[in-house]
C-alpha cells in the first residue's frame, strides 16, 4: 500500500520536474502573445513559484490534520484563503517588478480574473488530492487494524479450542493415584510421573506450532498408559506408524482430543474390552491419520454431521488450513473410524 | 451386618472405597461390579443396604442404573462430576463423594448415612429417586427400561412416542412399548426439545416420526405417525406443533 505514494525523494523529483515542465510552458504561451522574453521567463517563474509554495504549505497541513468530511466549509474557506495568498502576492510582486512599465501592469490587471480562477482550480486540485490520500491511508491503516484484531480473535479460539482438556480425566486420574499410593506406592509414583509428562506435554505446547508425529505419538501414547492404569485389562491399544510419516508435521495435540474421543466412546458404549488403534500413513505430501475404535450401533449411532462431539478438531483444522474436508468419521458395522488429513507443504 | 456393593468401572476406585471399608468391619462387601448391568443383578440378588455408585460408566450410568433397581437401595456417589452437577444432591437423603476424596470425607458421608440409616424405607428411597430434578450433562439421549429381567436402552431416536399411564408412561417404539415409572414433566424436559414435542396433556412425541397433521372431527387434529399409529392434538399441542414446523397458519 505505501508504494503507490512513493518516498519523498521520488514525490521532490516528481514535484521538481512538473514545475519546470509548467515554467517554460508557461514561457512560451506569454511570448506567444507578445510578451518579450525575459518578462515571460520572469512571470511563470513566479506563477509557479507561488504554486510550488502553496503546495508545500497544504502537504504540510495535511499532514498533521485531516477535516472530518462534515467539515467542508472549513475546507472550502482553506482552498479560498490560499487561493487570495497567492493572486494578491502575485499581483502586487509584479506591480512590484514592473513598477515602470505600465502596459505590461495594463496587462497583468487584465487577465488577473484568468489567474485567480487558474489559482482556485490548482489549489482545489491539490487540496482534494492531498484529502483523498489521507482518507486513503486512514482507512488502509483501519484495514489492517481490523485484520489484526481478527487474527488475534482467531488465536484466542485456537486456545480455546485445544485447553478442551476433560477434567473427568484429570480428577479419575487423581483418584487411581490416590488407590496406588496405599498398595503400590511404586505404582503410583509412577502414574504421577506419566500424568505430569502429559499435562507438561499439552500445557506448553503453542496453537499454531506444528510438530512432528512422532512428538505428537509421544504425547499420545502417555495419556493412553495412564488410561490402562485407570480401567486396567479393558483397554488395549495399537499404534503404528509407517517410516515417511514420522517426521511429517501436523498441528500441536490434535491428535489428542481424537483419541480421547475414540477413547471415551469405545470405553462407554461397550462393556467388553476394546481395542483402540492409531494408523498413520505418508500419502502423496499428505499425513494420513485414522484412529479406530468399537462401537454399538444399537446404542450411539453416530448422529449429525461428523458425530461424536468431533466439531473442535474440524473447527482447528478449518481456523489453520481454511479447508473443512480434512476430518472424516465413517463407521463400518461396529467399528467407528475418524481419519484426519494434514497437507505437508504448508 | 451391613451389605454394600460397589459399583464402579474403575478398578482402582473400587479399591479405594473397600480400603476406606476396612475402618467399619460391621459391612461387609457383598460384591464389586464393573459396570451397570452387573449392579443391577447384584443389587437384585444381594439386597444391599447401601451401595457405592459411579455416574459416568458404559452402557448403563448410574442415574439409568438406578431407575432400574429393584430394591431401590440406600446410595453414596463416587464421582468426578464437577460440583455444579451434584448440586441437584444437596438436600437429598444421597451423598456424593467428589473423586478424588480423602478418607476425612468418606467417614463424613458414612456418619451422614448411618445417621439416617432406616428413615427411609426403599418405596421412599425410589421416590426421592424419581423426583430428583437430574441435571444430566448432556441432555437424554437414551432411556433405560427394563422388562422382566432384560434392561434394554432405547436410544432417542427409536421413541416414536411417550403416553402417560396413571403413576408410569408408556414409552412406544416402532411395535413395541415399554413401562418406566417416571412423569411426563420429567421426559419433557430432559429429552431433547428439538426432537420431542409435548402435543398433549398425555401425550410426547418425536417430530421426525410424523407423517403429516391431519383434522379430527371439528375443531382437533390427529398427528399420524409413521407406523401408523394417530396422536391426539391438544388445542396448545396444535398450535406449538405449527410453529415447531414452521407452519404458521
Amino acid at each position: 500500500m505505501n508504494k503507490l505514494y512513493g518516498t519523498y525523494r521520488q514525490i521532490l523529483f516528481i514535484s521538481i520536474g512538473w514545475w519546470l515542465f509548467w515554467i517554460i510552458a508557461q514561457t512560451f504561451a506569454f511570448h506567444r502573445i507578445g510578451i518579450s522574453w525575459s518578462h515571460s521567463i520572469l512571470e511563470s517563474m513566479i506563477t509557479t513559484g507561488v504554486l510550488a509554495v502553496i503546495g508545500f504549505i497544504i502537504s504540510n497541513t495535511f499532514r498533521y490534520y485531516q477535516p472530518v468530511s462534515k467539515n467542508f466549509y472549513l475546507l472550502l474557506g482553506y482552498v479560498l484563503f490560499l487561493t487570495a495568498i497567492a493572486g494578491n502576492t502575485m499581483y502586487f510582486s509584479f506591480q512590484w517588478l514592473h513598477e515602470d512599465d505600465h502596459y505590461y501592469q495594463d496587462h497583468i490587471l487584465r487577465f488577473m480574473p484568468l489567474r485567480g480562477m487558474f489559482y482556485l482550480l490548482m489549489i482545489t486540485l491539490m487540496t482534494s488530492f492531498f484529502w483523498f490520500r489521507n482518507k486513503l491511508k486512514e482507512q488502509g491503516s483501519a484495514l489492517k487494524r481490523e485484520e489484526e484484531t481478527e487474527s488475534l480473535m482467531r488465536e484466542a479460539e485456537l486456545a480455546k479450542l485445544r485447553q478442551q482438556l476433560q477434567p473427568h480425566f484429570l480428577f479419575n486420574s487423581l483418584n487411581s493415584i490416590s488407590a496406588l499410593a496405599g498398595s503400590k506406592p511404586e505404582q503410583a509414583r509412577r502414574m504421577i510421573q506419566q500424568l505430569s509428562d502429559f499435562l507438561r506435554g499439552t500445557l506448553r505446547k503453542d496453537d499454531q506450532q506444528l510438530v512432528s508425529l512422532a512428538e505428537e505419538i509421544a504425547v499420545v501414547s502417555l495419556y493412553l498408559d495412564i488410561e490402562k492404569v485407570r480401567f486396567g485389562h479393558r483397554l488395549n491399544t495399537e499404534i503404528e506408524a509407517d517410516k515417511n510419516s514420522l517426521e511429517m508435521k501436523l498441528p500441536a495435540l490434535i491428535l489428542q482430543p481424537i483419541v480421547e474421543n475414540a477413547v471415551k466412546f469405545g470405553l462407554y458404549d461397550t462393556t467388553e474390552a476394546i481395542t483402540i488403534s492409531i494408523n498413520a500413513t505418508a500419502n502423496q505430501n499428505q499425513l494420513v491419520i485414522a484412529v479406530r475404535n468399537p462401537f454399538d450401533p444399537n446404542t450411539a449411532r453416530p448422529a449429525r454431521g461428523t458425530g461424536f462431539g468431533l466439531s473442535s478438531v474440524q473447527r482447528r483444522l478449518y481456523l489453520l488450513f481454511a479447508r473443512n474436508d480434512l476430518l472424516e468419521t465413517s463407521h463400518d458395522q461396529n467399528i467407528f473410524t475418524t481419519t484426519i488429513r494434514i497437507p505437508q507443504n504448508k | 451386618m451391613i451389605k454394600t456393593v460397589i459399583i464402579d468401572d474403575e478398578p482402582l476406585a473400587r479399591t479405594i472405597v473397600a480400603e476406606y471399608l476396612q475402618a467399619y468391619p460391621e459391612i461387609q462387601i457383598m460384591q464389586e461390579c464393573n459396570d451397570g448391568f452387573e449392579g443391577v443383578k447384584a443389587i437384585a440378588e444381594h439386597q444391599p443396604d447401601l451401595i457405592f455408585l459411579d455416574i459416568q460408566m458404559p452402557k448403563l450410568n448410574g442415574f439409568e442404573m438406578l431407575e432400574v433397581s429393584e430394591p431401590a437401595p440406600s446410595v453414596i456417589f463416587t464421582t468426578a462430576f464437577d460440583e455444579y452437577a451434584m448440586k441437584a444432591f444437596d438436600n437429598n437423603a444421597i451423598d456424593y463423594l467428589l473423586k478424588p476424596f480423602s478418607k476425612e470425607r468418606f467417614d463424613k458421608a458414612m456418619q451422614k448415612w448411618f445417621n439416617q440409616r432406616g428413615s427411609a424405607s426403599p418405596e421412599e428411597r425410589k421416590e426421592t429417586l424419581e423426583n430428583i430434578p437430574l441435571k444430566h450433562a448432556e441432555e437424554q439421549n437414551r432411556i433405560a427400561v427394563k422388562f422382566g429381567n432384560k434392561i434394554s436402552i432405547i436410544p432417542a431416536q427409536d421413541v416414536y412416542y411417550i403416553e402417560a399411564y396413571d403413576d408410569y408412561v408408556k414409552i412406544f417404539t416402532e411395535k413395541d412399548y415399554f413401562l418406566k415409572k417416571k412423569t411426563m414433566n420429567y421426559f419433557e424436559q430432559t429429552l431433547s426439545s428439538s426432537d420431542f414435542l409435548r402435543v398433549h396433556r398425555s401425550f410426547i412425541i418425536r417430530l421426525q416420526h410424523i407423517t403429516r397433521v391431519e383434522p379430527y372431527e371439528k375443531n382437533s387434529y390427529v398427528a399420524l405417525m409413521k407406523n401408523g399409529k394417530k396422536i391426539p392434538l391438544s388445542r396448545t399441542g396444535y398450535s406449538r406443533l405449527k410453529s415447531e414446523l414452521g407452519l404458521y397458519i
